[in-house]
């Protein structure tokens, strides 16, 4: 029964999928440039949470400092792009691989001592500052002064992938859109059931013949480098790189508060997660910066998260769900809010 | 030569009895609720504004200022486990993790609407006062918090190996299931734990505001120092705090020698890292996380 559900995804569920990323590639089309721009960077930090998403929902491990691997993303791109002129695809590339292996190192120092938990979330958190700090004082990568994008000019160029907002816009939707069909086809590979196994109990799993060890090196460094795609895609977007910007301790909070809030392990949680969270603390800026109160912003956007956290405890999306389904008495969505759900 | 070096050290081992009560705070919340406070920061700035207030606005010594911020962020402490933190008790990691940051940066935005967002440096003149010790001289404000600091934490360990209530507390962070079982008060146990690591945090914010500038950004500051000496001294461990706030003092006071002063923090990270590679869990960490 449960192997039947998993092989085949609904076919409500994607019908419902691609209707929602039409709606979303139309709206391209009419917003005005703020909400363009807005919307860019939602997307983005969607695709970088799906990446976050996969580490703890099926690898079942807790980063809290994965602007690491966005940094890694966005300064190899920064850097060969500024430095060599060479088109951001390599530097992408690039900076896949340079995640992945900073990952992997990450994971095999602190897995090989048993280090699991809460542990190596604050392991990955002090790996991250200490890369801020490190970038913060290289001149190659232009310490604090941080690296410039030139302005953009001509038309818009796939292969250099330089454009205007709109542009962007639909590059990171379909990072999104690629984002969302990638979690589904792992959970349905042998990867995503050894992941899942590992993630509910380690220790079975590995008395069943799972190497461990070696698959929690690969979901950590998978995730980095999926990660360090969103990092790059970032820097063009901003036209700019600055250790705290890209790799301070706020960027790997805002990767993680939308897929928790939106609920962890769906496949539209950190869409709608993120759809929330972000615009809401522009909003709360807004409104700070109105009244001339700073830190305003800062006690409501943090009053949001505990609610949210306390008042919603499966986030968001499967409360949607939950309540239109009460109401209208059928699953207009499927079984999508099972997602990657720990109860599966 | 020798009495440069003589002076740096002793700084740094001052400062890093500092740090060890921000750590000892951290490691004891950990130790008997198995909860990470990201919020300790925030505390420690808490209690660093509280430093700055007693100062510039009503002229009230430090180390009193620093006795009513411990009162003070006990309280508060007290207050927010039994009213928020012992729901989430249970709830994983990521989760705890939200509610902290969202506590945080309710505590950081009280503190930017009250005081704004510019430095406030502080009133004390015992930074500038220093005191001869043969060749060694050490500065009065660092003298007195760190004098400050061991007393706390001296008093701390008698506490928790003398009372009763501090037997509840390793009985409870030993076994929980066990000590519930026996009858031990464990939501009272648990609060108290809570408002002693915020009072860690508050008075040594008090202790340090006549040698940084209060800001409300510092928080985040605040919280990754903690981390990175938790981690280097081992999370959980009462020992292992001290250690690791010694440790991390006087790599930050070499660093600044050594190298140039803004390079400190990258040393503690680097020693963090060597940490990791050779002892992941610390100096002092249990087998257990």
């Amino acid at each position: 029964m449960q192997k039947k559900r998993d092989a085949l995804p609904d076919r409500g569920a994607v019908l419902g999928c691609l209707a929602a990323f039409a709606v979303l590639a139309m709206l391209g089309g009419v917003l005005n440039p703020y909400l363009i721009s807005l919307l860019t960077i939602v997307f983005l930090f969607t695709f970088i949470g799906q990446s976050w998403s996969i580490m703890l929902g099926l690898g079942g491990q807790l980063s809290i400092g994965h602007a690491l691997f966005v940094g890694i993303g966005a300064y190899s791109v920064a850097v060969l792009n500024i430095r060599y002129g060479l088109s951001p695809w390599f530097g992408l590339v690039v900076g896949m691989a340079l995640a992945a292996i900073v990952g992997a190192t990450l994971a095999w120092l602190s897995f090989r001592f048993e280090v699991r938990g809460i542990y190596f979330a604050l392991l990955t958190i002090a790996a991250a500052e200490f890369a801020r700090v490190v970038f913060s004082g290289w001149e190659f990568v232009g310490a604090m002064q941080g690296l410039f994008f030139p302005a953009q000019s001509g038309p818009n160029s796939f292969w250099m992938l330089r454009g205007d907002a709109r542009f962007y816009y639909y590059v990171s939707l379909a990072a999104v859109l690629l984002g969302v069909s990638a979690t589904a086809l792992i959970r349905r590979s042998f990867l995503g059931y050894v992941w899942r196994a590992m993630r509910d109990d380690e220790d079975a799993s590995r008395a069943l013949g799972v190497r461990t060890f070696l698959h929690k090196i690969l979901v950590v460094s998978f995730s980095g480098a999926w990660a360090a795609i969103g990092g790059g895609l970032l820097a063009l977007v901003q036209g700019s790189v600055f250790p705290d910007s890209i790799m301070g301790m706020g960027i790997s909070v805002d990767i993680l508060v939308g897929p928790i809030v939106g609920g962890l392990g769906t496949a539209f949680g950190p869409l709608i997660g993120t759809l929330i969270t972000l615009p809401l603390d522009h909003l709360a800026s807004a409104i700070g910066n109105r009244f001339g109160i700073p830190g305003l912003n800062n006690v409501g956007y943090g009053l949001a998260l505990i609610a949210a956290v306390w008042l919603l405890p499966d986030g968001i999306w499967p409360a949607i769900v939950n309540s239109v389904k009460s109401i209208t008495g059928f699953s207009w969505f499927g079984n999508l809010q099972r997602g990657m759900s720990r109860s599966d | 030569m020798l009495t440069l070096w003589g002076n740096v050290l002793a700084s740094g081992i001052l400062m890093g009895l500092v740090y060890g009560i921000i750590a000892l705070g951290l490691t004891i919340i950990f130790g008997v609720i198995r909860i990470v406070n990201f919020a300790h920061g925030a505390m420690v700035v808490f209690g660093l504004y509280v430093g700055y207030c007693a100062g510039a606005w009503w002229g009230i010594p430090t180390i009193v200022a620093a006795v009513s911020a411990g009162a003070l962020l006990f309280v508060f402490g007290y207050g927010l486990e039994t009213s928020v933190v012992k729901r989430f008790v249970t709830r994983p990691h990521h989760i705890q993790f939200i509610l902290f940051i969202g506590i945080s940066l309710v505590l950081s935005g009280a503190q930017l609407i009250t005081f704004g967002p510019d430095p406030r440096p502080s009133v004390s003149h015992l930074s500038f006062e220093t005191i001869a010790l043969g060749p060694i001289r050490l500065d009065l404000a660092r003298l007195q918090a760190a004098t400050v600091a061991a007393v706390m934490i001296l008093a701390l360990a008698a506490f928790l190996k003398y009372s009763t209530f501090g037997r509840f507390i390793r009985a409870a962070a030993d076994n929980r299931l066990g000590g519930l079982m026996v009858g031990l008060p464990i939501p009272k146990i648990y609060a108290m734990t809570f408002g002693i690591g915020a009072a860690c945090a508050g008075v040594a914010g008090a202790l340090i505001s006549p040698l940084f500038d209060a800001q409300p950004f510092l928080a985040v500051d605040f919280t990754l120092l903690a981390f990175v000496t938790v981690i280097v001294g081992g999370l959980g461990s009462f020992v292992g705090a001290l250690v690791g706030g010694l440790t991390i003092g006087l790599t930050e006071a070499v660093a600044a020698l050594l190298f140039a002063p803004s390079l400190k923090s990258a040393l503690s990270y680097g020693l963090l890292m060597i940490v990791l590679i050779v002892r992941p869990r610390g100096f002092f960490g249990a087998k257990e996380t």
